[in-house]
């Protein structure tokens, strides 16, 4: 294969990874019954964090681990909020995207534009080697590396074993979990701060691998992209990364075409602005009823599968608090 | 015993429920001072600064008025949104429409001043309710959460914006992030005397509260709304066409977002920006959480906001610090204020 394309790709698999963080962090606050709305704020502030971190320490894992802080911070608040507290997860949520999003830039403004550390290439030695997909996806870094894992790891925490198990029970039916003993409030409390965390290392991954240093709205967009990836995903932590990759390729399609001379007259806004806008339209897509339609000429057999395929259900208890009574 | 508010005397719960308006308030200030200390800046004097930035001439008081506009006329069409529990998000994008169809009547249309300015408010309703309009159909006909459908519509309207900025409207002198070349005269909404306050803008919104407020109080309208917004199942099951209704909230909501945009547009900055919304569909929104989805309480709320926003540039010029601490304490201050109204109640269902 041609290697621009193979570089093309690789940059799309870079690119994307710090969607799949944020998207299967929120997939599994989500499943145990609680959302994160602050998604867009707390990828500006942790990314932010990371980077006047690791600047000024110089230590890129300080960097990682105080962002995965901040975001668990903020998603405390929303679980205390919300659980707790009993206020809308929605109204705390937006309110928490908008200060996060203030926050990052008065606190980040010293920052902006500054050479700082970052996280360079890390190729997995072997690996590397394999035609095609070495130098797609084991030519970059740990915290790319990590992101294949995490993919796997929800996917198998969530279907394979028994804490992923309640934690499903708590998003679905927790009155019913609750009467099996299990802590509701509890099991909320730590996904959402887990699914926090996973989103601050989302941040950290923007500044310090994909899109290096810190200025004003240095990511804004992206966390409600990721937002809306989960359900575009249904909830599943495979089709959830798939969303997060295609969101890579219409991102990498967007700058392939910007260098074609034939579009030399279009505004690069358009192409920074066209995937988020797309990927809502496919979200639209996927769920009108003209896709009923459109199911509806095949077999009730392919009809299932092409259903199960492109549409999930929400955990039934999404949003809702619960009483212990 | 047991202490309820009802066996208080009438004093001392007054005196609790201002104190718990109150209290908010003071974390959230006491919040931005410390995210002050944080970065080595004196709170207190930020604090002076942004004030004083606000009131200090009657200029300001000028500028905190048309701030005010967008506000308010964006907070009273989201009281619509909300009463039927939708979350309105597209409005940033409903504004920008609203500016662009306002643009277009200036740029195109020979009138004298007031038809034309007539016919630019028009086009500003007609804009903004058409993009409110396709997000309700999102959310009607294609089930998509009205939160991804006005975040998606919100992103084909930025792009929208700069595309016309770029290309078929760029200035002779060439495309810049700066905006079409000015209006002609006959499109500016006149000011009053020197200052840049123009005041068919702040009628424009006054009407648009009082319209906000009638329609919710006052008609069968505003009461399935407000049913819809309780139970949705129920009040489809009642007879109300809530397909129809949530349509409509949308399209009045997008007007005025519209209006505010062709308003920001003629009367503000005489020109297109491409950052014509200046994120007061996000702030609006702020807006309306901090007056609990209540249109009478939207132009006090929106007056408070106002305010921080012409006094916190004051900031970048007098202590070199970022203007974006206007929108911690904002933020900060609608949070706390969701916090502590939770807090108030979780304390009263433990007492009871």
């Amino acid at each position: 294969m041609d290697g621009f394309i193979i570089s093309t790709l690789a940059s799309l698999v870079a690119n994307a990874a710090p969607i799949v963080y944020a998207a299967i962090g929120e997939t599994m606050t989500e499943k145990s019954g609680v959302t994160n709305l602050s998604l867009d704020g707390t990828i500006l502030l942790t990314a932010m964090t990371a980077f006047a971190i690791a600047h000024n320490t110089g230590s890129l894992a300080l960097g990682f681990l105080c962002a995965a802080l901040i975001g668990a911070a903020v998603a405390f608040i929303v679980a205390f909020a919300s659980i707790d507290l009993e206020q809308e997860q929605v109204a705390v949520g937006f309110v928490l995207t908008i200060l996060a999003a203030d926050l990052s830039s008065f606190l980040g403004n010293p920052y902006v534009n500054q050479p700082g550390p970052y996280l360079g290439q890390q190729p997995i030695p072997l690996l590397e080697d394999i035609p095609v997909l070495g130098p797609i996806f084991f030519q970059q870094n740990a915290a790319i590396y990590a992101s294949y894992a995490v993919v796997f790891l929800a996917w198998w925490w969530m279907s394979k074993t028994q804490p992923g198990l309640k934690m499903r029970g708590v998003g679905e039916r927790p009155a019913s979990a609750f009467a099996r003993g299990v802590n509701v409030h509890a099991i909320r409390y730590a996904y959402t701060m887990v699914g926090g965390a996973l989103v601050g290392i989302a941040g950290a991954t923007y500044s310090l691998v994909v899109k290096l240093g810190w200025s004003h709205n240095h990511t804004a967009g992206n966390g409600w992209i990721a937002l809306a990836i989960v359900i575009f995903g249904g909830w599943d932590p495979w089709k959830v990364a798939g969303g997060a990759y295609l969101f890579g390729m219409l991102k990498a399609l967007g700058s392939v075409l910007q260098r074609n001379p034939a579009f030399v007259n279009v505004p690069t806004q358009i192409f920074s602005t066209a995937p988020f806008a797309l990927m809502i339209l496919f979200l639209a897509l996927t769920s009108s009823g003209l896709t009923d339609r459109f199911l509806n000429l095949f077999s009730p057999t392919t009809r299932r599968r092409l259903e199960r395929l492109i549409r999930g259900r929400a955990p039934a208890a999404l949003g809702q608090p619960f009483h212990r009574e | 015993m047991n202490v309820t508010p009802e066996d208080k005397s009438p004093e001392a719960s007054r005196l609790s429920a201002l104190l718990w308006a109150i209290a908010p308030v003071v974390a959230a200030l006491l919040f931005t001072m410390l995210i002050l200390l944080a970065v080595g800046a004196p709170p207190v004097r930020a604090i002076a600064t942004i004030l004083q930035g606000a009131v200090e001439s009657p200029q300001k008081w000028a500028d905190v008025a048309t701030a005010w506009v967008p506000l308010a006329l964006v907070g009273a069409g989201m009281s619509l949104t909300f009463a039927a529990g939708l979350w309105n998000i597209g409005a940033e994008g409903q504004i920008i429409l609203g500016a662009i169809f306002a643009t277009w009547v200036a740029r195109n249309v020979a009138l004298p001043q007031a038809p034309l300015l007539a016919l630019i408010i028009l086009a500003g309703l007609l804009g903004g309710a058409l993009w409110g309009l396709l997000t309700g159909a999102l959310k009607v006909y294609a089930r998509v959460h009205e939160i991804f459908a006005g975040l998606g519509m919100n992103f084909i309207a930025t792009a929208l914006v700069i595309w016309l900025i770029f290309n078929p409207w760029k200035p002779a002198s060439g495309a810049t992030m700066s905006g079409t070349e000015p209006f002609p005269e006959a499109a500016w909404v006149p000011r009053l005397g020197q200052t840049r306050l123009p005041p068919l803008a702040v009628a424009l919104a006054v009407v648009a509260v009082v319209t906000a407020y009638l329609l919710l109080k006052g008609t069968r309208f505003g009461l399935a709304l407000r049913a819809i917004g309780k139970n949705h199942r129920a009040a489809y099951l009642q007879g109300i066409p809530t397909r129809r209704h949530t349509l409509t909230a949308f399209v009045l909501c997008g007007a005025m977002a519209g209006l505010a945009g062709a308003l920001q547009a003629t009367a503000v900055y005489h020109r297109l920006i491409p950052r014509i919304s200046g994120g007061f569909g996000y702030t609006g929104m702020l807006v309306v959480l901090l007056a609990g989805y209540r249109p009478e309480w939207v132009p006090a709320v929106a007056i408070f906001f106002a305010a921080i926003g012409v006094g916190s540039p004051r900031l970048e010029l007098n202590m070199q610090l970022d203007a974006s601490l206007g929108g911690v304490f904002e933020g900060a201050v609608v949070l706390f204020v969701l916090l502590g109204a939770g807090l108030r109640k979780r304390l009263a269902r433990e007492r009871g």
